[in-house]
């Protein structure tokens, strides 16, 4: 019986969350087409690989690459993450305290908030792909393994949630944690897969990379979509590993950091 | 203008000093500027391994776009970004009202207010890397001097870009974001402008002036000027600057101070 109501419980809390942060959202429906802007950087690569897969010097045409990019930038889209800069103010500012007296973890408040906006975001997507393949006829496709890179990104949301999570929990100890975010976003950027697909890279490099989290919150998802080959159960498991990982290491540090928690400025 | 120098000078001891109590910071920042620098190398090297490069763009070549492109960084990091902020704070909190009172010109107190050292590292590290290249490529002291204008207009058009941003804050409150498009779009300047298809120069040419930026003061430290590019260079800048002026004192007009 305790279990049957624990679900009762969550069938009631998750919609609630859901529906409280999605009309919150939609409240900065403007703000949020130029958060969508901003993730630019793809379409600019798009270009770049373009014109240099033109010299048949590379192993992908043209038409392969604009696939692979407009992929990348639906991906980064569905993927953004800023629960660091949320979750340092509210330890800095003592806003963390009233969360704690509540039965509810706030991370799942954070998780909820991120999973709502991709809803509002949603619509500005795919107005923009729209726009995309109508202008650009040849990066029309059917999406090879949709199912799978769908999955994919739902994994590869999580994981980079699970990252900066864990990340922000040093704010507990230090006043920037944010520079760790910063710091891992470089890397990101440059492993993940978003400046070049990694069947570009030099082996070692693309050998050593695939050990790292970082191109399953790209590379992977991206490449599933269009079809490049990757092998789906091995991407599939070791992304799941890394987020156990995370998972573990933020419970840890989650414990710890709330021993030291002093409600500074509540 | 001795006044303003002075100012100037009060005003950017008072924020290294603030700023020199975070010192760890600093260390971060070299780290990260080390490591982005690695990055952008591997990103350039990943075109140019298999023997392919920019149309009449060699290695060391684009090598200077990149460091003109991390110097460009580090200036905004060092004068822009932290002026940006404030601008939108005073305009929130009402406290622009004490800055217009100062007998001087607003625009300078706010574009000079302060500067962060967390942008020197990237300044550094984009010099060295254009004199690297310019060594390699037997550049000498001429190119270096001869460079420096373009360059310094590619400084004022930015600025004049952030500034006139900054100042629609008077309207939209809350602008961070608008900075961040402007900032994914200007990432096209880590790349000479050949290196793009023919619709993204025209955009990146007409519509965000990024070829101004970076690949005219490399072409011209690489003593290919095209005399229409630098007028075009010369224009844009002291254009954009002038519309910033006006600009500004148009804003102001909206100004309804808040909560006083």
């Amino acid at each position: 019986m305790p279990l049957l109501g624990y679900l009762q419980r969550l069938l009631r809390i998750i919609p609630t969350l859901l529906s409280v942060y999605y009309a919150y959202m939609l409240e900065y429906r403007a703000e949020l087409m130029f958060w969508v802007l901003s993730g630019s950087f793809p379409l600019i690569l798009m270009g770049l690989w373009q014109e240099a897969a033109r010299s048949g010097q590379f192993e992908l045409n043209p038409d392969d690459v604009v696939r692979y990019f407009l992929a990348v930038f639906v991906v980064r889209q569905l993927s953004v993450v800023w629960v660091i800069w949320d979750f340092e103010r509210e330890v800095l500012e003592g806003k963390l305290s009233p969360l704690l007296l509540q039965p509810l973890d706030p991370g799942w408040r954070h998780f909820s908030s991120h999973l709502a906006e991709r809803l509002a975001r949603l619509p500005f997507i795919a107005v923009l792909v729209g726009l995309f393949l109508v202008l650009y006829p040849a990066a029309r496709q059917q999406p090879v393994h949709l199912g799978w890179g769908l999955l994919a990104t739902a994994l590869a949301f999580c994981l980079r949630f699970l990252m900066q999570y864990t990340y922000a929990m040093v704010a507990f100890w230090v006043e920037r944690a944010t520079a760790i975010e910063q710091f891992s976003f470089l890397l990101y950027t440059f492993c993940s897969g978003m400046v070049a697909p990694l069947t570009l890279f030099p082996d070692a490099v693309r050998t050593f990379v695939l050990w790292t989290p970082f191109p399953y919150l790209i590379y992977v998802p991206a490449s599933l979509m269009i079809g490049l080959p990757v092998n789906i159960g091995q991407s599939l498991g070791i992304t799941m590993i890394w987020c156990l990982i995370f998972w573990s290491l933020n419970r840890w540090l989650w414990r710890q950091g709330l021993k030291r928690y002093s409600g500074m400025g509540a | 203008m001795r006044r303003y120098l002075k100012v100037l000078r009060l005003f950017w001891e008072v924020a290294i000093a603030a700023e020199l109590e975070y010192r760890l910071n600093f260390v971060i920042a070299t780290l990260s500027s080390l490591t982005a620098l690695g990055g952008s190398l591997f990103g350039l090297f990943l075109f140019y391994r298999t023997g392919y490069e920019f149309q009449g763009w060699q290695w060391q070549e684009a090598l200077v776009v990149l460091g003109v492109f991390t110097m460009l960084q580090g200036f905004a990091a060092t004068f822009l970004s932290p002026n940006l902020s404030r601008i939108v704070k005073h305009v929130q909190e009402g406290t622009l009202d004490f800055v217009l009172l100062k007998p001087i010109s607003s625009q300078f107190w706010l574009s000079t207010r302060t500067i962060s050292p967390w942008g020197f590292p990237d300044l550094v590290l984009g010099a060295v890397m254009v004199l690297y290249a310019g060594n390699q490529l037997g550049l000498g002291l001429r190119n270096y001097v001869t460079a420096l204008a373009p360059l310094i207009l590619g400084f004022m058009s930015l600025y004049s870009l952030w500034f006139m941003l900054g100042s629609t804050s008077i309207w939209f409150v809350k602008i961070y974001n608008v900075t961040e498009v402007l900032r994914g779009f200007l990432e096209a300047g880590r790349f000479p402008i050949v290196a793009y298809p023919a619709a993204f120069r025209i955009f990146f040419t007409f519509v965000i002036p990024v070829a101004f930026l970076t690949t005219v003061p490399a072409q011209v430290f690489l003593n290919r000027i095209e005399v229409t590019w630098l007028a075009g260079s010369c224009l844009l800048a002291l254009g954009l600057f002038q519309v910033s002026r006006l600009f500004w004192r148009f804003a102001l007009r909206f100004y309804t101070s808040a909560s006083s």
